[in-house]
């Protein structure tokens, strides 16, 4: 099969990396004395659209949740639909650090520490969303649990509450896992500081990590621990998501289907960010030797097949919206396909259905350009999947006198491109100042590699 | 906005048409896009909704916004988040008697509408009058009320009304004004008043008449005018030649068996309209398997409440309606004395089986004129009557009621003259709008200004007042003491419920004041009560106050009067049916005649036929739009007389075609802060010649789009069961059709093959089988394959016991046969749970907060559909969907089954609406409440939380009436009896069409009423058991009569039944 292509190139490291030139290339990024032009020119972009965050949310809260296009029927617009899209992409993450170190694959090691960022800031995005698009945000900690005099607790019927608990707890757990993660590292940075206080901060944040063996021996139990703990929430953070749709009455919302096409998009999407993510800097920091083509392939051929997974979700739809001889569900179906809303169903279909069939070919999975410009398209398609999900389903139910039709204004969107612009700036400033790659788990590589070498 | 994208590609109704043919059967459809499918529908709604322009950054939209919103947007900008009114808590230094705080109490008075009184009771919370309900003790009201009463409470809180005495736009004062009033008076008196003239409107008030004949003592040569925008000419006029005197015509539908209107909406929006729709309704029982039901033939032009409640309805110009009258005259026998032109096909066909229904319903038929009609057709109503021996049955005639019922274009041209050849010296004007409201060429305003002493007494001010040297403030009806008659000639006493709020002063007591004498109203009052009684002041003060408590002052009424016909009748009969495109003028369904132009209430309720608010529209047919390539939205220019006006062109299924409708009321130019830049005016179109219709207008298309604000254009019933109707022959049939058209399956037509023959999109297709053969009406078949109706199925299937309802157990039902749509529920719904006015632009946003809508569907053909509506309150359903999703528990079932709002708990997910079936919440997108203008605050009702931002609420069932019912009844330690808690919307309600109760009492109406086979719940399928159902609705069509329209869908009643499948 592969036959055409170089072995080597199917290395999980470049051949000529050694354990100095993996420290001194990660470490180099973070402790050099100044970043290169893009990493400016990408923060300056990241500040001024995170700007929007600011300004959306403050008209938001001032006015209220008005500005927004939202309206009866469509209760629900771009706050949720950006919610469960930056909580999907976060999936990826924990998927490539959780799942992939328990089953041994090798190959996720030099990607793990940017997809748990990755995870983090999209996490970070998405919480700002249900926090802002209730009516008083200044009571939305009423959904959490507290023991106040009133004696009274959230109502744990409902699935907000339980996607309180789900989101909160996907934060917590990847903030712990990706931040132990990091600690050896850390020391790395301390050790090779050339500064006085950024030694001492390094310091800090490395707890004091000596390297000893026993060090190393309860590291090694607590990732695994977490990695455990994180693995149930790959599955279980969306699953309750998408309860937030599947336990209503609505059409197009009432389905079992939902939790696993749910988690199956969600890793689709987040595979294709970290495509998304990877690629450039891949190409930006020349770290060819770290992610190889077999990275860059093998999360191609993930998210070919979530996407698969994904579009026959979309076929399932249909096929119940017609089996189900609910005149409701029929309409449901008829109404993306051909309502008003009928070109964002079909633009869907083509960037989640059609799209990722591009990556059965091998040289398609291995052109960078079209490969970052299918990643880009599946994210754009999986924010319209959730488009279609939120809005066609709500704007025509069951009573015609009551229909309507959601179009965003000017604040849903600015605030969306503010989380846009929140994540880019959270992604340089962690390219910049903590080592993007895990520089031991790399040498644990070499090392292996070394053995298959001369084994 | 911009408006340039849109395409100039007309929407092709012929298409629509087509097909709407090609299918059979009941179809539900609502707007002309939605049938249409077409690509323009998505593009106006874009427009309707445009997504890039934005209320706060477009500067207009938000000037807009914060003059309705009055100051309290502005400062929630400053202050960041909601701010909660102030209050204050101050105890009584000495208890006024009776007055136990949060008791309200209710005092008896009456609404004038026309002149006319219509008999309330208004509910005061510490001496503010917050809401009025209907006289229970008056045959008028029987305790409800009309539209227009509901929303009369909030004209007396306009905050724009006059608040001091204004000389030449200047505040003044009472004491400046007295004595250079009293200097002009002298003047005028020396010349016995031969410069002064009296302006006023129709006015039935024996103190009223009492007072102006004082002041035409001390001025013999005055002349008194009289003008009302929306007068009784027409039927005075006929009136006049056909009894030789002016009489008032009774209508008695308590004994109508057949009624035909003439474009005369008796339903709603006419004085007396709430015992007329009372007794229609009562008329139309359906009880037992028995339809008894009386037949209303509607021949109307503009598309109205009366003729959407019509068993068969006659599309005609205004024109022609007078030309159908005498051709149906002329055939019942009655000789007119006039060649009648040819009618329409349909209209002649129309004229043979409907002469055989009423010579048949003999005296038990009634023909009703409408008030915009010409003179010739109140003849020929009049002279129908006669000829079927109505007269004495339910038609009888009396004196009129109008203190000085006179021909009042008349006295308008003849005080526009007087004025125009200077021989006015002094005007005083009370009340009325003449400046904006008189027919265009009348030359109203140009006349006034000659005159060099005007002064007018308004209660709010506006165009008039504006230019008098003196406004000065009046006094609302619920502010002053007064009398005023009911359309049965009863009289009423009108008692203040409040002191005047910006001091002024009643009509009686300004002619007091012009007479020298400033009498109070009060003993202007009693005196005139005194010499009607025949009583000494001792006597009459136990027959004063049993007056004053009932709200009806005994032994009076109209004086019943013979009418013998006149030859003479015949020469107003005038047959000239326009030719080309017809402009029919009508008052509005909600501002009226511009009354209530500033009233935010009237101005949020959606029109009862095109469900649109905030402006008006130029009305046309489809085909007519059709043949003009007209759009919805699209700007026209309609002038008469030099005189242009602007305005939207809306497509109105079931006007006449080559018509187009406006309504008055809008265009106001000084009225006040809500109206503003609403709509067109359309009195300029008036001509003193030509009042309500005209038979030609000029006509120009702007290239320009401004949609209107409409709640409900969405959408068509897809379908679905949820009006559901039967003709009287089915009902008899099948008493249980509701059950048997209801269940929910597959099958709109596009997605299941509809059975050869039969009309799809009514149809349960999967699980209903087509063997029945091709005549089979499937409406009744059952949408379960087992054959069982889904109200028999039991909810089985959950894990948990139901729960079990010891105590009370709150339902209510709405009788679809007797709602017609007025609109009266909605507006005392408003009234009374402080539901805030959210303005136009975030109407067309989808935001408008009615707790209880009105949706209005059309089944049938483009051109001629049925109309049917279908009230929505919240359905209180046991099994909630909003109530388990929400996350703070906001949303709770209460131990009586009422589906509780927690407003301080919310914090406004928005899940709770996203999950109802029946979208009946409402949510607080931006501060809609007005914390901040004064007089509104004091119009709030205290028994209600009044909502701020971010919020959401709904209907309660009025639980704040459970609770005070519940309160009294348990301190008088008995069970809460049936019928003793009304809510709002049920109390007002002229057909009773809305009963509410304990559904544990199985002697209990509402109780009885769900085990009417005609009971079933919307979107019961859902599992939902809402307590709010419906009773289907039962149409009576006349099977001899020609099959168009809503009787098309009857036509098949005979061959259908026998094929039913019985459930």
């Amino acid at each position: 099969m592969a036959t055409q292509v170089h072995p080597l190139e199917d290395a999980v490291i470049g051949p000529n990396q050694n354990n100095t030139t993996i420290t001194e290339k990660i470490s180099d990024i973070v402790l050099g004395k100044d970043a290169p032009l893009f990493w400016y020119i990408g923060v300056l972009a990241g500040l001024s659209l995170a700007g929007g965050i600011a300004h959306g949310a403050a008209w938001l809260v001032l006015k209220g949740t008005g500005v927004w296009g939202l309206n009866i029927p469509v209760g629900w617009g771009f706050a949720i639909i950006n919610f469960v899209w930056w909580i999907g992409i976060g999936h990826a993450g924990t998927l490539i650090s959780a799942i992939l170190l328990l089953f041994r694959q090798d190959w996720r090691t030099s990607i793990n520490r940017f997809a748990e960022a990755m995870t983090l800031f999209a996490v970070s995005c998405a919480g700002l969303f249900p926090l802002l698009h209730v009516g008083r945000p200044w009571l939305a900690f009423w959904l959490m649990p507290y023991q106040n005099t009133m004696n009274v607790w959230p109502q744990f019927r409902s699935p907000l509450v339980w996607d309180v608990f789900a989101v909160t707890t996907y934060a917590t757990v990847s903030a712990l896992f990706w931040y132990t993660g990091l600690v050896p590292d850390l020391a790395t940075m301390r050790d090779r500081a050339k500064t006085k206080v950024v030694r001492r901060i390094y310091g800090i944040f490395a707890l004091g990590w000596r390297g000893s063996a026993r060090h190393w021996e309860r590291y090694e139990s607590v990732y695994l621990i977490l990695a455990g703990i994180s693995t149930p929430l790959v599955v279980s953070v969306h699953t309750v998501v998408s309860f937030d749709f599947a336990v209503s009455v609505i059409p197009g919302w009432h389905a079992t289907l939902f939790p696993p096409y749910f988690v199956a998009g969600a890793i689709y999407s987040g595979f294709a960010m970290v495509l998304t993510l990877a690629i450039p800097v891949r190409h930006f920091y020349k770290l060819h030797d770290f992610i190889t083509m077999r990275h860059i392939e093998n999360m191609a051929k993930i998210t070919l097949a979530t996407g698969l997974v994904v579009f026959y979700g979309y076929m399932t739809e249909l096929f119940f919206g017609w089996y189900s001889a609910n005149e409701y569900e029929q309409y449901m179906v008829m109404n993306r396909i051909s309502g008003p809303y009928w070109y964002m169903y079909w633009t869907l279909i083509f960037c989640n259905g059609l799209t990722p069939q591009l990556l059965w070919f091998r040289k398609i999975r291995r052109n960078l350009v079209l490969l970052f410009v299918i990643s880009l398209v599946v994210n754009v398609g999986m924010w319209l999947e959730r488009f279609v999900i939120v809005v066609t389903s709500l704007h025509r139910d069951f009573l015609p006198s009551s229909w309507g039709m959601y179009f965003p204004t000017f604040w849903d969107i600015i605030l969306y491109l503010g989380t846009i612009g929140q994540f880019v700036l959270l992604f340089f400033l962690f390219l910049r100042f903590v080592p993007m790659i895990a520089m031991f788990e790399m040498k644990h590589l070499v090392h292996k590699s070394e053995q298959v070498k001369q084994g | 906005m911009s408006e340039t994208n849109h395409s100039s590609q007309p929407i092709d109704l012929a298409e629509i048409r087509a097909k709407l043919q090609s299918s059979s059967g009941r179809q539900y459809w609502k707007s002309l896009e939605e049938v249409a499918g077409t690509p323009e529908f998505q593009d106006i709604l874009k427009h309707e909704f445009p997504s890039e322009s934005d209320t706060f950054t477009d500067p207009v939209g938000r000037r807009h916004f914060l003059s309705i919103m009055g100051a309290s947007l502005a400062l929630a900008g400053v202050t960041g988040c909601t701010r909660q009114p102030k209050e204050y808590i101050l105890p009584f230094a000495a208890q006024p008697e009776e007055a136990v705080p949060g008791v309200p109490r209710y005092f008896a008075t009456a609404m004038p509408f026309g002149g006319i009184g219509e008999p309330l009771l208004a509910e005061c919370h510490q001496n503010r009058p917050t809401k009025l309900e209907g006289n229970p003790d008056h045959p008028l009201s029987l305790g409800a009320t009309s539209l227009q009463a509901q929303a009369s409470v909030l004209n007396m809180y306009d905050p724009d009304r006059l608040r001091t005495v204004v000389s030449d736009h200047r505040a003044s004062s009472w004491t400046a004004f007295t004595p250079e009033f009293r200097r002009q008076a002298a003047l005028q008196a020396q010349k016995r008043g031969s410069g002064l003239r009296i302006l006023s409107g129709s006015s039935t008030s024996p103190t009223f008449k009492a007072a102006m004949d004082r002041a035409l003592e001390r001025f013999p040569d005055a002349v008194w005018h009289q003008w009302e925008p929306v007068n009784r000419d027409a039927a005075v006029v006929a009136s006049e030649a056909c009894f030789g005197q002016v009489l008032d015509a009774h209508y008695d539908l308590k004994a109508a068996k057949v009624i035909l209107s003439l474009d005369a909406d008796f339903l709603s929006n006419t004085p007396g309209s709430v015992r007329s729709l009372r007794d229609f309704a009562n008329g139309r029982q359906v009880e037992n398997g028995q339809a008894d039901m009386n037949r209303l033939y509607v021949a109307e032009a503009a598309p109205s409440v009366t003729g959407a409640s019509a068993d068969h309805r006659l599309r005609l110009k205004a024109s022609e309606v007078e030309v159908f009258a005498a051709a149906l005259a002329e055939r019942l026998g009655v000789s007119t004395g006039a060649t009648v032109p040819a009618l329409s096909e349909k209209a002649t066909a129309w004229i043979e089986p409907l002469a055989v229904d009423l010579q048949r319903a003999g005296a038990t038929a009634v023909v009703i004129a409408g008030d915009q009609q010409t003179p010739g057709v109140h003849a020929l109503a009049h002279a129908i009557n006669a000829q079927l021996g109505a007269v004495g049955a339910t038609v009888s005639y009396s004196a009129p009621i109008d203190i000085a019922p006179t021909n009042q274009l008349s006295s308008l041209t003849a005080l526009v003259s007087a004025m125009n050849d200077g021989s006015v010296e002094m005007l005083v004007i009370l009340g009325g709008n003449p400046c904006y409201d008189t027919p265009g060429d009348a030359g109203f305003r140009d006349a006034l200004l000659k005159v060099p002493f005007r002064v007018m007494l308004a209660e709010a001010g506006n165009e008039t007042s504006v230019e008098c040297h003196w406004q000065l403030p009046g006094t609302h009806y619920l502010e002053a003491w007064g009398d005023i008659r009911a359309k049965d000639g009863s009289v009423v006493l009108q008692q203040p419920m409040i002191e005047p709020l910006f001091g002024g002063k009643s009509q009686v007591e300004f002619l007091s004041m012009l007479v020298e004498e400033d009498a109070s109203g009060r003993d202007l009052l009693r005196a005139t009560f005194a010499a009607t009684a025949g009583l000494s002041e001792a006597e009459m003060e136990p027959v004063w106050r049993k007056a004053l408590h009932d709200g009806v002052v005994a032994g009076t009424g109209a004086t019943a009067a013979d009418a013998a016909l006149s030859a003479d009748w015949t020469r107003l009969v005038n047959l000239a049916p326009a030719d080309g495109v017809e402009l029919v003028i009508r008052p509005d369904s909600t501002v009226w005649d511009g009354t209530y132009s500033n009233n935010g209430w009237m101005q949020e309720l959606p029109k009862p036929i095109t469900k649109l608010t905030w402006e008006n529209v130029a009305q046309v047919s489809p085909a007519t739009a059709e043949r003009l390539s007209l759009r919805n939205g699209e700007v026209v220019e309609l002038g008469r007389g030099g005189l242009k006006v602007r305005g939207p062109v809306w497509i109105a299924p079931g006007q006449a075609d080559d018509v187009i409708v406006v309504h008055l009321g809008y265009g106001r130019t000084h009225s006040g802060r809500v109206c503003e830049g609403a709509g067109f005016n359309s009195y300029a179109l008036q001509t003193t010649a030509e009042r309500w219709h005209a038979p030609s207008v000029d006509f120009a298309k702007r290239n320009e789009f401004a949609p209107p604000a409409c709640v409900q254009d969405h959408g068509s019933m897809e379908g679905r069961h949820l009006v559901r109707v039967a003709t009287a022959a089915e009902y008899e049939e099948h008493p249980n059709f509701a059950q048997m058209i209801g269940g929910h399956g597959g099958g709109s037509d596009e997605h299941a093959p509809a059975p050869a023959g039969v009309g799809a999109p009514y149809v349960g297709a999967i699980g209903s089988d087509s063997a029945d053969g091709p005549q089979a009406d499937v409406r009744f078949q059952s949408g379960r394959s087992d054959g069982t109706a889904y109200s028999d199925v039991k909810n089985d299937k959950s894990f948990f016991p139901e729960y079990n309802y010891t105590g009370n157990a709150w339902g209510l039902t709405i009788d679809l046969n007797r709602c017609v749509g007025c609109n009266a529920c909605m507006a005392a719904c408003h009234s009374e749970n402080n539901i805030p006015v959210v303005g136009k632009d975030q109407v067309a946003r989808g935001r408008e907060m009615h707790w209880i809508r009105i949706d209005r569907y059309f089944e049938g053909e483009l051109d001629d559909p049925a109309t049917y509506y279908q009230p929505l309150t919240c359905m209180q359903c046991e099994n909630a969907p909003c109530e388990p999703v929400c996350p703070v528990g906001a949303t709770v079932h209460s131990s009586e089954g009422l589906n509780d709002m927690v407003y301080n708990r919310c914090v406004g997910t928005r899940y709770c609406s996203n999950n109802c079936p029946y979208k009946v919440r409402r949510f607080n997108f931006l501060l809609y409440q007005d914390f901040e203008t004064d007089t509104y605050q004091l119009q709030r009702n205290p028994d209600v939380t009044v909502r701020s931002r971010g919020v959401m609420e709904k209907c309660t069932y009025c639980v704040q009436r459970i609770n005070y019912v519940r309160t009294t009844a348990e301190k008088e330690d008995r069970p809460i009896r049936d019928g003793e808690i009304l809510t709002a919307c049920q109390q007002v309600c002229p057909a009773e069409a809305i009963t509410f109760g304990n559904i544990n009492d199985p002697a209990a109406k509402v109780t009885l009423q769900k085990k009417d086979p005609r009971n079933y719940g919307l979107l019961e399928e859902l599992n939902t058991q809402p307590r709010t159902t419906y009773l289907a609705r039962v149409s009576n069509p006349n099977p001899e009569m020609p099959v168009t329209g809503a009787g098309a869908n009857h036509g098949e009643e005979h061959s259908m039944s026998a094929q039913v499948t019985e459930a």
